[in-house]
């Protein structure tokens, strides 16, 4: 099995697309001869041509915007909005227009768009370079969320996101574009709509997304020692969410813990407290715990940020307040 | 900056067609005005009583297979993109058989098919998408124009200038048709315009620029004529200006307490472009009468249809999120 950077794994899926297909074409900022400012889109150009790696200008709403407009004639195209800061220049396209188009002419339209963004803290870049808005874009019917955590995920997530009829925003976590994982020999598409469960445990389930699924398997590994046995569990789509997956867990653990690195309140997280308590109330022995980064936007100073959003240490000690233990 | 030349005349068998057309979008529009005042039509309602040569001149000059993205506005732009009256009618009463199947409403009229792919209620949202239609076209290598209709009032918003800048940029074959009714809602253009010539917008762009008078269809459809095959040709989108008259409210009811007292009557008077153009016919007064009388039996036959129509099931609305 091939071994593939969370940043080659999209550069691999996006590229056999566009081989296969002429109707796949990608469009963005600084995407073509500078291969993208996290260089996901590195050789593209030289491959594909300035037609189907598209530089455009620092325009957020005439990039997604125009992306929507060629799906609903058919094409494929895959935006890049650099920042998924700047997915708020392009939230009227998103949330009125894609979202909406297929519904409001009863069905006579598809937006086969992908939207691929990319946030997250951990290197200082300050309020408006890391936030994590993903919650945001589940609350919109219409549209569909992903935010895969490693290589082989983003890689089959990606591909059925460009081959979905309906507009998705794919979210990806910069601090996981290093990070390698074996894949698959063959590019295998993996559906929307199925959780991953990434660590069988018994006691504690813990179901998080992006950069908190490692920090989540790094807190079970510590737990472990400590006698606790903690399921891991990353949905990889935020829309539509495998409930099931989720709900079976819980009721074999009897505990859970949400994590990711958006700000708590109203984070996804909160959404999937509210289907566990419902769907597995009485399978529970201790309240939901949640971990998210503290209430303030991401301040600059290195010793700030990493004490605003959450690692490991905020996910073992949310794992051992399920089970009745002071973590610390 | 290119220069587009409009067309020449235009045989008058077709401005009588674009007479039946543009009487026919009146007697629309005037019965949407009654029907809603008697407490039929639910909803938020535009008519376009003043610019239906603007919807007529432009639609009558595409191609088959061109599309349009029109606005809030939007009925004149869909009857005269081909859509019958009684699927525009029975959307505007909620029904199944509307062109939007009742999930739309008289802001969203979709009628893929024929090559409208809608109507927005955000001014300017459809913008971008038009850029988007085009670009597709454009990649393909499809001989096909996406145009926009979008108001003076869209000028001012990101998404116009956003798209202009990119269309042109692209060179994509897009017509960016700005109908200015010289009133963005409620407020005059001296509040919200800093300049006189709306063409400067697209000078910025480095974008042709076209200007005609949105009350003569005539010289709508000669212009974008001209327009669209310019931009069909590969030569780069075209801005066209049409100057033009809200020979009414912003919306059915609107008490248009902002507007100088009597302008609405005069410009009845003189710019209503159903007398422009049946003057320049020549029409007698029987032959007024027919085309009127043609017209409004097609009104009423359509608020027949529609309240025939059948009224979706509330759990209708969970349908048509996905494809």
């Amino acid at each position: 099995m091939p071994e593939l950077s969370y940043r080659e794994a999209v550069r691999d899926a996006l590229s056999q697309a566009m081989r296969k297909d002429d109707d796949v074409f990608i469009m963005g900022e600084d995407i073509a001869e500078m291969g993208g400012s996290m260089g996901v889109t590195q050789g593209m150009l030289d491959e594909f041509g300035p037609e189907r790696v598209r530089n455009t200008p620092i325009s957020e709403m005439a990039l997604v915007g125009t992306a929507i407009g060629a799906a609903m004639q058919g094409m494929r195209p895959v935006a890049e909005v650099m920042y998924e800061d700047f997915l708020t220049l392009a939230t009227e396209q998103i949330v009125n227009q894609a979202a909406k188009h297929r519904y409001m002419s009863g069905g006579q339209l598809k937006v086969p768009l992908t939207v691929r963004t990319q946030g997250g803290a951990g290197w200082s870049p300050g309020a408006q370079h890391a936030q994590q808005l993903e919650a945001w874009f589940v609350h919109i019917p219409g549209l569909k969320v992903l935010f895969p955590s490693t290589a082989t995920d983003v890689r089959g997530l990606l591909w059925s996101a460009i081959y979905d009829d309906n507009p998705v925003i794919f979210f990806e976590h910069r601090t996981l574009y290093g990070l390698k994982e074996d894949v698959p020999e063959e590019l295998e598409p993996i559906p929307i709509g199925k959780a991953r469960v990434h660590r069988e445990g018994e006691d504690v389930t813990v179901i998080a997304t992006g950069r908190l699924v490692h920090e989540s398997l790094a807190a079970a590994e510590q737990a472990e020692k400590d006698g606790v046995s903690v399921e891991v569990v990353d949905p990889r789509t935020l829309q539509p969410l495998d409930e099931e997956t989720l709900v079976d867990s819980v009721k074999k653990t009897n505990r859970a813990v949400v994590a990711h690195e958006a700000v708590t309140r109203m984070g996804f997280g909160a959404e999937v407290a509210a289907v566990l308590q419902h769907q597995a109330f009485d399978w529970l022995d201790a309240p939901i715990e949640r971990v998210g980064a503290k209430f303030v936007p991401l301040p600059f100073a290195p010793v700030m940020e990493e004490f605003v959003v959450p690692h490991q240490a905020e996910v073992y000690e949310a794992i051992m307040r399920t089970v009745g233990r002071n973590g610390d | 900056m290119a220069k587009v030349e409009k067309k020449g005349a235009v045989s008058e068998e077709l401005l009588r067609e674009f007479f039946r057309e543009m009487l026919l979008i009146r007697r629309f529009e005037e019965k949407v005005e009654e029907r809603f005042r008697a407490g039929e039509l639910p909803g938020f309602l535009h008519v376009a009583i003043g610019q239906e040569a603007c919807a007529v001149g432009v639609c009558r000059a595409l191609e088959e297979r061109d599309i349009i993205a029109s606005t809030h506005r939007a009925h004149g732009h869909t009857l005269a993109k081909g859509t019958h009256p009684n699927e525009v009618m029975a959307e505007l009463y909620g029904k199944l058989e509307g062109t939007s199947h009742g999930y739309g409403g008289s802001m969203h009229l979709y009628d893929v098919e024929r090559g409208n792919v809608g109507a927005n209620a955000v001014v300017g949202g459809g913008l971008p998408a038009t850029v988007g239609a085009a670009l597709a076209f454009k990649m393909r290598d499809e001989p096909r124009v996406a145009v926009a209709f979008f108001g003076d009032g869209a000028t001012n918003i990101g998404t116009f200038h956003e798209s202009l800048n990119l269309a042109q940029l692209w060179q994509v074959p897009a017509v960016f048709v700005c109908e200015d009714n010289h009133w963005a809602e409620s407020t005059p253009a001296k509040q919200h315009l800093p300049i006189e010539d709306l063409t400067d917008r697209a000078a910025a762009y480095g974008m042709a620029a076209m200007r005609a008078d949105g009350q003569d269809v005539e010289d709508v459809y000669q212009s974008a004529h001209s327009a669209l095959d310019h931009a069909r040709e590969g030569r780069g989108p075209v801005f066209l200006l049409l100057e033009t008259y809200r020979l009414t409210g912003h919306y059915i009811g609107d008490p248009q307490v902002y507007r100088p007292k009597g302008e609405v009557e005069e410009l009845r008077e003189t710019q209503d472009p159903i007398t422009k153009l049946r003057e320049k016919l020549g029409l007698s007064d029987e032959e007024f009468e027919e085309a009127d009388r043609e017209a409004h039996e097609l009104v009423e036959a359509s608020v027949e249809f529609a309240k025939a129509g059948t009224d979706p099931k509330p759990e209708d609305a969970l349908k048509n999120l996905y494809a």
